[in-house]
């Protein structure tokens, strides 16, 4: 029998790293919503924006801080630029070649950072305590990273609702068409919508660096989570996204300290097979 | 202030018109009938630069827009109601007409527009918290029209309001449209509702499988309109 003490602890962390994953799938789902292209690369834009962090911390001396607003700056700049360069070419090709044009993105950033900076697994060293709570052990920077994401959302929402840009994004997001019609220059939204997404990345870069070492292959291993979450809650569905996030990191936390953090993903995994089955359209996709 | 000379416009392999020329004069309201399948949707689309015309002019208020992209067209005062509404269902009624005053000229006197659409429009002041997606088909009607008026436009082009309203819907769309009209905004609308869309309007034009056959005054026409309708189903 598991110490429920231990349980609850692993239940704590799994809210904590369900708040940083909402983040990025949210952010995912946003550019899908709107470009209706997903960016299998998405996560790999993360692990640059990491590499900043990295850099800026340990090589220049930055404060983490400052290296966090650099990494949403040039998570915007990402975005934007992935947009202009690889996106608008193909935005009316079939969805065959957008997989393989976004998925070759992948394999480049992942190669190139290879290439750069080798395959060691970097740190940013940060002497953050860890805080008792009642016997259980959390991790400062996660709860940190977890506030940071909430207030995050919040921000995106507050946007994407109270602002003329955000609500013309969530226009264009249900007919492009329409939205010209109504004299926004569709091209237009969708570099905004890139850059709000690339920030988003930018940001999670910032909050996943003070809790996980960056390597090029970062992306592997948060790429498919983020990716299933956002089909889990159903593709553009921002709520369902933000719901998944949660489950998903639950089950990976409470499935680790039952059994080992490698089932944890593996039941995670199953019961995202199985939840496809039940709802294929996402689990708060709507009965029309 | 609108004039098509020559246009001949299509997707693809397919041409849908051919050589269509029309004029509609400030403070007019000009029909375009026709059967399923005639342009109708097309002409409209070319208008609004949803779709650029391979060949011919097409000039608003003496300037050429030919090929000019949608969101320019709006801002030089064309407003388009699409075929099928095309709101934005998952947005509320007030974040729609929003949205129709998203350019910057129309946003600056959001506030007004907001009122006078509301007055001629009760029934989405009351319904503006509700999604646009919940409306019933007539009130989606007149919130697509509404949502144009937003942009503050000189000429409103309508692709077929009454498009699968129910009758007693369909006489009220038709009698604000007219309300529309004394407003004092310049109307283009196609239309397959010939005998009502005829007592709205003072001009209209006969569309052919992509060709104008025919062109007169409204009261003219609505007698020849009789006689066709027993061979081409109008």
């Amino acid at each position: 029998m598991i110490d429920p003490l231990f349980l609850a602890e692993a239940a704590i962390n799994g809210i904590l790293l369900g708040g940083v994953l909402a983040l990025l799938a949210l952010g995912l789902n946003l550019i899908f919503g709107v470009v209706d292209i997903v960016w299998i690369a998405y996560v790999d834009l993360v692990m640059l924006c990491m590499y900043a962090v990295y850099f800026l911390v340990m090589v220049y001396g930055w404060p983490v801080w400052l290296a966090a607003l650099a990494a949403v700056a040039a998570g915007g700049a990402l975005g934007v630029a992935v947009h202009l360069l690889v996106i608008a070419p193909i935005l009316t090709a079939p969805p065959v070649n957008q997989l393989l044009a976004t998925g070759g993105l992948l394999f480049f950033i992942q190669s190139l950072a290879t290439f750069l900076w080798t395959t060691d697994h970097r740190s940013v060293r940060l002497a953050l305590p860890v805080v008792e709570v009642g016997g259980m052990f959390l991790s400062f920077a996660r709860l940190v990273a977890f506030a940071i994401a909430l207030v995050a959302m919040l921000a995106l929402y507050l946007f994407l609702t109270r602002t003329w840009m955000g609500t013309a994004i969530r226009a264009v997001a249900q007919d492009r068409e329409a939205m010209a019609l109504m004299g926004a220059d569709p091209h237009r939204i969708y570099v905004v919508t890139s850059a709000v997404g690339g920030g988003m990345a930018g940001l999670a870069a910032a909050l996943l660096s003070i809790q996980y070492s960056v390597h090029p292959h970062f992306g592997a291993a948060f790429g498919p989570l983020t990716f299933m979450i956002c089909v889990l809650g159903g593709l553009g569905n921002m709520p369902g996204a933000f719901v998944a996030a949660f489950i998903m990191s639950e089950v990976i936390a409470l499935g680790g300290v039952t059994w080992s953090t490698e089932m944890g993903y593996v039941v995670a995994f199953a019961l995202f097979i199985v939840l496809m089955f039940l709802r294929p359209g996402g689990l708060l996709a709507r009965r029309e | 202030m609108l004039e098509l000379r020559g246009v001949t416009a299509g997707y693809g392999h397919f041409t849908a018109l051919w050589d269509v020329s029309l004029t509609v004069q400030r403070g007019e309201a000009v029909a375009v009938v026709g059967p399923n399948g005639a342009g109708k949707t097309t002409l409209l689309r070319v208008l609004s630069g949803l779709i650029p015309p391979r060949a011919g002019e097409f000039r608003f208020e003496g300037e050429s827009l030919a090929g000019r992209p949608a969101h320019e067209v709006v801002a030089r005062g064309i407003a388009h109601v699409p075929e099928g509404r095309r709101l934005f269902p998952a947005l509320t009624v007030a974040d729609n007409l929003r949205m129709g005053a998203y350019l910057p000229a129309a946003r600056a006197a959001f506030r007004e527009s907001l009122e006078r659409v509301y007055a001629l429009f009760p029934v989405l002041a009351e319904r503006r918290h509700q999604r646009a997606g919940s409306l019933s088909g007539g009130e989606q009607q007149m919130l697509a029209i509404a949502r144009a008026l937003m942009s503050r436009p000189k000429l409103i082009l309508l692709d077929e309001p009454s498009l699968g309203l129910a009758p007693v819907m369909v006489l009220r769309v038709f009698d604000l449209i007219r309300r529309v009209r004394e407003e004092g905004y310049t109307i283009l609308v196609v239309e397959q509702n010939v005998r009502q869309v005829l007592r709205l309007v003072d001009r209209a034009y006969l569309l052919e499988v992509g060709r104008i056959r025919g062109e007169g005054r409204a009261a003219d026409l609505e007698e020849q309109a009789f006689i066709r309708k027993a061979y081409v189903g109008l």
